[in-house]
């Protein structure tokens, strides 16, 4: 069992303390809470400088200090303050950073209401369970022997046949029933690699289907899509040393992920709005009447600055889209601006959780959107990698990672 | 007997000098207690759930933080039932404390506004300041007392 500590301010009297343990419970880990006295906090508060008016932050960093100092052993390590605190937010980042800069602990962060629930946190502290657990298996730099993953994503299910390190076989479908449309998925990649469901020696499930699909595959690893995911990305970009980042908008969620060597060591995932997601895109390329995919040739005939969006909302940044379009506004110009406004949420909200490392690597059925990558490209001064097959990096970080298991009962 | 809220509210020396002068102090421990006891609810540590928080925004608005409204939903009616109030500001937080500053800064506008009669000091730093607030503490519940 691994220990995740927790430094939090605010958890128990936001109702929530429960839903955080109940989530560790799940995957198997105990929440801990490093105990320090009260002259250690006070001398933490020297030492750091960051003289934080509530009591509570100020344990925060001094539980920190424990953490690094080798007092309290810990595996992981669980940020979390309430959502809207300014001096939380301010604290946490800089106590992530404190942890990241003198120690090797993996580090999520997470901002919660009174309406947080255990499921929300799951994927979070399995993340954080895997990276503790399986350093070895996340290290894994080949894919070997013939392999299928799968990402069963809330938007499409992917599939992927890998064979001694190369993808032969692709499928893609839209999730509607998990396993139907996993089955089309693996059809088509099946077909196209020229092999049958039994000539494979091991499967990987990714994605939020991921436990009925390893259920109905008999699959040898169901991991959450957080490792897996930078696993693929890494792989696809070919950076499986050193740092990178990786931005990973799906069709209904988005992570940034920072990795060394392959493996994450602090990862944001977005859990607030859905402004910032592939549905989004999805809903403009709808409103400006042509198919998603015709959206990444639309957008880059653009310009967004030529449209005012007040709301990164998924309602009301579609409402001042359709006002524009009614004042005149060209189709190319809303599209870009949709793009923009997905890329300026993600970085206002999710990359000031993260320290940017380059190379950056964007991921996910978004990447494929040119106007996306541009957006990124002007906010960040840095030019994403978009890899081959960005778009099936989960089902390829599944292929991969499975093969570890290959000759296993 | 009177009923004396304190600030911060869960301060041991301030709860014993109020119990000493004959008066019946409210404090968090005695709230925080009945609810760790109610069998009824499961929710550790404090057997607070996401109820709290929405009863909290009858002193804050939904913009405020879950954990400042949570905390002033516990907190918040010990100042509303109070015959008297005695703050102590500028304690350190072994001496009691919320956590949060937020909340701290929000119930000591609480008080002010109540016109409840309240006596506000700030923590001594000396013996003498330490006997000095002692004395005035005890002198305004005798005063409070007498006017009830």
């Amino acid at each position: 069992m691994i220990k995740i500590a927790q430094l939090a301010c605010g958890p128990e009297y936001s109702g929530i303390q429960k839903e955080i343990e109940k989530a560790a419970h799940m995957v198997n880990a105990q929440v801990i809470f490093p105990d320090v006295s009260y002259e250690y906090i006070k001398e933490t508060t020297d030492i750091t400088g960051f003289e934080a008016q509530s009591p509570g932050l100020q344990l925060m960093f001094a539980r920190a200090r424990a953490l690094v100092e080798g007092l309290v052993e810990a595996d992981a390590v669980f940020l979390a303050t309430c959502f809207r605190c300014a001096e939380g937010a301010l604290l946490k980042n800089e106590v992530r950073r404190y942890i990241q800069k003198n120690s090797n602990l993996p580090v999520v962060m997470y901002s919660f209401t009174e309406n947080t629930k255990s499921d929300e946190l799951l994927t979070r502290m399995e993340a954080l369970q895997t990276i503790a657990e399986r350093k070895q298996l996340l290290g894994r730099k080949r894919q070997e022997g013939l392999t299928l993953g799968l990402d069963s994503g809330s938007a499409t299910t992917k599939a992927v046949i890998m064979r001694d390190n190369e993808v032969i076989g692709t499928g893609w479908h839209p999730t509607q029933a998990v396993i139907r449309s996993a089955n089309k998925a693996v059809d088509d990649a099946l077909s196209e690699a020229g092999v049958t469901i039994n000539d494979l020696e091991a499967i990987g499930t990714t994605g939020y289907g991921r436990h009925t699909l390893g259920k109905h595959f008999n699959a040898n690893l169901i991991q959450e899509e957080l490792t897996v995911n930078s696993k693929g990305a890494v792989w696809t970009a070919d950076v499986l040393e050193g740092e990178a980042t990786v931005i990973d908008i799906g069709g209904m969620d988005n992570k940034v992920i920072t990795i060394n060597n392959g493996i994450p060591d602090s990862f944001t995932m977005g859990g607030i709005c859905a402004g910032a997601s592939g549905r989004f895109l999805e809903i403009t390329a709808n409103r400006v009447g042509v198919d998603i995919s015709e959206l990444s040739e639309l957008s880059m005939k653009g310009n967004p600055k030529n449209v005012h969006m007040a709301s990164y909302c998924i309602i009301f940044g579609i409402q001042d889209l359709v006002t524009e379009l009614a004042a005149g506004v060209s189709r190319e110009d809303v599209a870009a601006a949709a793009c923009y406004s997905v890329a300026e949420q993600v970085y206002e909200q999710q990359l000031q959780e993260v320290d940017i490392r380059e190379p950056l690597i964007q991921v996910g059925g978004t990447s494929l959107i040119l106007g996306l990558n541009r957006a990124f490209e002007d906010i960040l001064k840095i030019k994403p990698i978009v890899p081959k097959h960005s778009q099936f990096i989960g089902a390829i970080g599944g292929a991969l990672l499975s093969s570890a298991f290959i000759g296993e009962e | 007997m009177l009923k004396v809220a304190i600030f911060p509210p869960n301060s041991l020396i301030l709860s014993d000098l109020v119990e000493r002068a004959g008066h019946e102090p409210l404090t968090i421990m005695e709230t925080i207690s009945k609810k760790v006891r109610d069998v009824e609810i499961d929710s550790p540590p404090l057997n607070i759930t996401a109820e709290e928080p929405s009863k909290g925004l009858q002193y804050a608005s939904a913009e405020a933080p879950s954990g400042v409204r949570g905390r002033l939903s516990v907190f918040g009616p010990l100042y509303e039932k109070a015959d008297a109030i005695i703050a102590l500001k500028d304690a350190p937080m072994n001496f009691g404390c919320l956590g949060c500053a937020r909340t701290n800064e929000f119930l000591l506008y609480m008080i002010k506004k109540s016109g409840i009669p309240q006596l506000v000091l700030t923590y001594p730093k000396t013996e003498e300041e330490a006997r000095s607030v002692v004395s005035r503490i005890l002198a305004f519940l005798k005063e409070v007392e007498g006017n009830d």
